[in-house]
């Protein structure tokens, strides 16, 4: 149960304990959703929010579970609790979406991001990378004479952190993977 | 299989138009006879007609097309019936599943443009599949909150043969919930019996739970004795001629109803959603009151208006507990606070909003309006409309006393609708009045449909307010943008009389205030299609209206004061 007394699955709930105050100040949530895996179903969900002007600031999108045939969509956004809610309720309409699980308030969660940076330089600087790296607890998974690829592993702050650390160092390249999520304990 | 899956479906008639990628379904058609198919002369006119069955019978409305400019020239009815929650089922041929992807001919991705303006749609690519989601399709459209849906089928594998399942309850995880929270059923009927101004706000959510929902609403109605008002999608769930009825709301609702809603301490909505037509300036809107919302989509709930007791379900399910509670608790309202209100509501109503003066030669389209009622509220009668001026003349001065009896496409405003919808009523309703009151721009948007009255022998009445204007336009050029009238003028129209004879119709012209009440006695006396040509005053306005950006105890009630009423802030809005 959330702190809005959210049951879980929230396209099931009754919106007599949704009460969202309609405050202006912009809240950044992290929603799990569970799809029907079919062709068109991440359209619909990103469609929803072109279509009606939400913001998307990160979204990750597999398989979970074969025989279900379900996909879990998680995706980072941010808006007033109002936005948010209506987020919540319009991904619950779609048919094709099971449950809408919204993480920032159903107690605490994990949420964890996989990145890799390319980072090309000579000497000292090269050095001071892999030393910051190291730190980090970032993987080399590829290196050339004046090119290392790193795999770090963590909350998007962290990698954040990361980034800004080795962008005067020479970092040329990043790619992300957009934040996965699960709820702790049970 | 797919007509074998619609008669098991329970459809009768299907409305559609042939092309290349979907000729095995016709052909499955043409060897049948359980189920009436309604050729119409453009798409767009098949999704409008499916609409108007579907409003006009409580029944999902069916329409059969091609594949590309098919699929396409449906979409303007698919965003109608989306946005006015109308369960229809549009069937689109498409090329064969190894040429997708290829630019064939006549190729287009439906599915991809019509994914925002279905509730749900689905591309069949093996025939064994096909019947589950036919069936399915019905399910999805017309569970919950009704809306279109589309199923679009490759020609090979309308082609191929395929085990057929029969229909089955769904099975499916899309099962809408209906029953309300009765803590907050509870919390509504302890409201219901300390308020003082209370108002019922009802919307077309009553007419898509079905008769019995209208039933309950006016038993809750009569016994509380609260007021009740209803939006453009609601007309008729309460009666007209019922005492407690104070009109329309909204943009152009009567002044009583939105004093009402403006004074209220308890607003009830009962499948409204608060759109922007009804609620005009959001921040001023019934500032004082608490606020009650009924409605299947938890989406609807707090999306513009902050609901204090929010309640999701079907309104049918919904009114049948909260009368069970209240009966339960013993009937109580406070009685004596609410004979107040109404001397207040009767004191509005003393404005006489709706008055007008026919004088002179030229026919005011509100007697028109006026008229008509007169001479066909006794009849088995049904209104269709298009978009505009006379839409809302129509909603204020037709009358309807039950529910289904009044189509109009309130949510996208598609002029063009009327016409061919009220060959769709006409389809449900054989021998019933269908009339649709149109005005002459809109009437042309989709006048093709003529050939398929013709066609089928379907009596129609279609009553144009000729104004020669896009009056509506028009009205807002006046108010709003300095009376530069850009565009908004009719030239070059067709002499309708003879146009209604070059289909075979009857066409019946009228310009004078005292032939009006034979003429339109010669309509209904025709069987068959008839073009009613009634030429009205060219300059009206139609009043009341809360200008954008207003509060509803803002509004203008007619000419005198309409000098400079729309702030810049309020010319943005629509």
């Amino acid at each position: 149960m959330s702190a809005l007394k959210l049951k879980k699955g929230s396209t099931s709930h009754s919106a007599y304990n949704l009460r969202p105050t309609f405050s202006d100040v912009v809240e950044k949530h992290t929603l799990a959703v569970l799809v029907e895996n079919e062709p068109g179903v991440l359209a619909r969900v990103i469609g929803l929010f072109s279509g009606r002007g939400y913001n998307i600031e990160s979204l990750t999108v597999a398989e979970v579970d074969h025989q279900g045939h379900l996909s879990r969509i998680t995706i980072v956004t941010a808006g007033t609790p109002q936005v948010i809610e209506q987020i919540k309720a319009q991904l619950g309409r779609i048919v094709s979406v099971h449950e809408v699980h919204d993480l920032t308030v159903e107690g605490p969660s994990v949420e964890r991001e996989l990145a890799m940076f390319k980072v090309s330089g000579k000497g000292d600087k090269r050095v001071e990378a892999l030393r910051l790296a190291d730190i980090f607890r970032a993987n080399v998974v590829d290196s050339t004479l004046e090119t290392f690829v790193f795999e770090i592993t963590g909350a998007p702050e962290k990698i954040d952190a990361f980034a800004d650390l080795m962008r005067p160092l020479g970092l040329t390249e990043v790619a992300r993977t957009g934040v996965a999520a699960l709820p702790r304990g049970d | 299989m797919v007509v074998q899956a619609l008669i098991d479906q329970g459809v009768d008639t299907v409305f559609g138009y042939p092309g290349g990628a979907v000729l095995p379904i016709y052909d499955e058609v043409f060897q049948q006879n359980s189920i009436k198919h309604i050729l119409v002369r453009h798409e767009q006119g098949a999704v409008h007609a499916a609409e108007g069955y579907a409003r006009a019978t409580g029944k999902p409305g069916v329409c059969l097309v091609t594949s590309g400019p098919g699929a396409t020239n449906a979409v303007t009815g698919l965003t109608d019936a989306l946005m006015d929650s109308i369960p229809i089922i549009v069937l689109t041929g498409q090329v064969p599943t190894f040429m997708i992807g290829s630019d064939a001919f006549q190729e287009a991705d439906t599915v991809g443009i019509t994914r925002p303006c279905t509730k749900h749609n689905w591309l069949v690519k093996e025939t064994d599949k096909l019947s589950d989601v036919l069936h399915e399709a019905f399910h999805v459209s017309t569970s919950g909150r009704p809306g279109p849906v589309l199923v679009d089928i490759p020609k090979d594998v309308q082609f191929a043969t395929g085990s057929y399942s029969a229909p089955k309850p769904s099975t499916s995880h899309y099962q809408p919930q209906v029953k309300g929270d009765m803590e907050a059923i509870t919390e509504l009927v302890a409201a219901i019996e300390t308020a003082k101004r209370p108002v019922f706000y009802t919307g077309g959510g009553v007419v898509n739970s079905g008769p019995g929902a209208s039933q309950l609403l006016r038993e809750l109605v009569d016994a509380t004795g609260f007021p009740i008002t209803s939006t453009l999608m609601g007309l008729g769930c309460y009666p007209a001629s019922g005492d407690r009825w104070l009109g329309m709301l909204g943009m152009h609702g009567l002044y009583e109803a939105n004093m009402a809603m403006h004074g209220c301490d308890l607003m009830i909505n009962i499948g409204a959603r608060f759109d922007d037509r009804i609620t005009g300036r959001i921040d001023a809107f019934s500032p004082k009151s608490k606020k009650a919302h009924i409605d299947i989509d938890p989406s609807s709930i707090n999306k513009v208006i902050k609901a204090d007791i929010p309640i999701v379900g079907d309104v049918g399910h919904v009114l049948e507990d909260i009368l069970k509670v209240w009966k339960s608790r013993g009937r109580k309202t406070n009685s004596e606070a609410v004979a107040k209100w109404w001397s207040q509501i009767d004191e509005w109503k003393t404005v006489d909003c709706l008055k007008f003066e026919q004088k002179g030669k030229v026919i005011k389209p509100q007697y028109a309006l006026e008229r008509l009622e007169a001479l066909t509220k006794d009849h088995d009668r049904y209104i269709c409309t298009e978009v505009g001026q006379h839409q809302m003349w129509a909603a204020q001065y037709l009358g309807f006393e039950d529910p289904n009896r009044w189509m109009t496409s309130g949510g996208l405003g598609t002029m063009g609708y009327g016409f061919p919808a009220s060959i769709g009523v006409q389809m449900g309703h054989p021998d019933a009045l269908v009339i649709n009151v149109a005005g002459e721009a809109s009437w042309l948007m989709n006048m093709q449909e003529l050939g398929t009255a013709m066609q089928f022998n379907l009596p129609v009445k279609q009553f144009i307010l000729n104004n020669e204007r896009l009056g509506m336009v028009r009205q807002w050029q006046e108010l709003l943008h300095g009376e530069r009238y850009s565009h908004s003028w009719s030239e070059s129209l067709p002499d309708f009389v003879k146009l209604a004879e070059a289909f075979g119709a009857k066409g019946i012209i009228c310009s004078d205030p005292d032939d009006l009440d034979d003429a339109i006695m010669e309509m209904i006396n025709h069987d068959g299609p008839v073009l009613f040509d009634c030429l009205v005053e060219k300059h009206e306005n139609c009043f009341p209206m809360i200008p954008s950006g207003k509060a509803h105890n803002e509004m203008l009630l007619g000419e005198a004061e309409t000098q400079g009423v729309i702030d810049a802030k309020g010319s943005v809005l629509v």
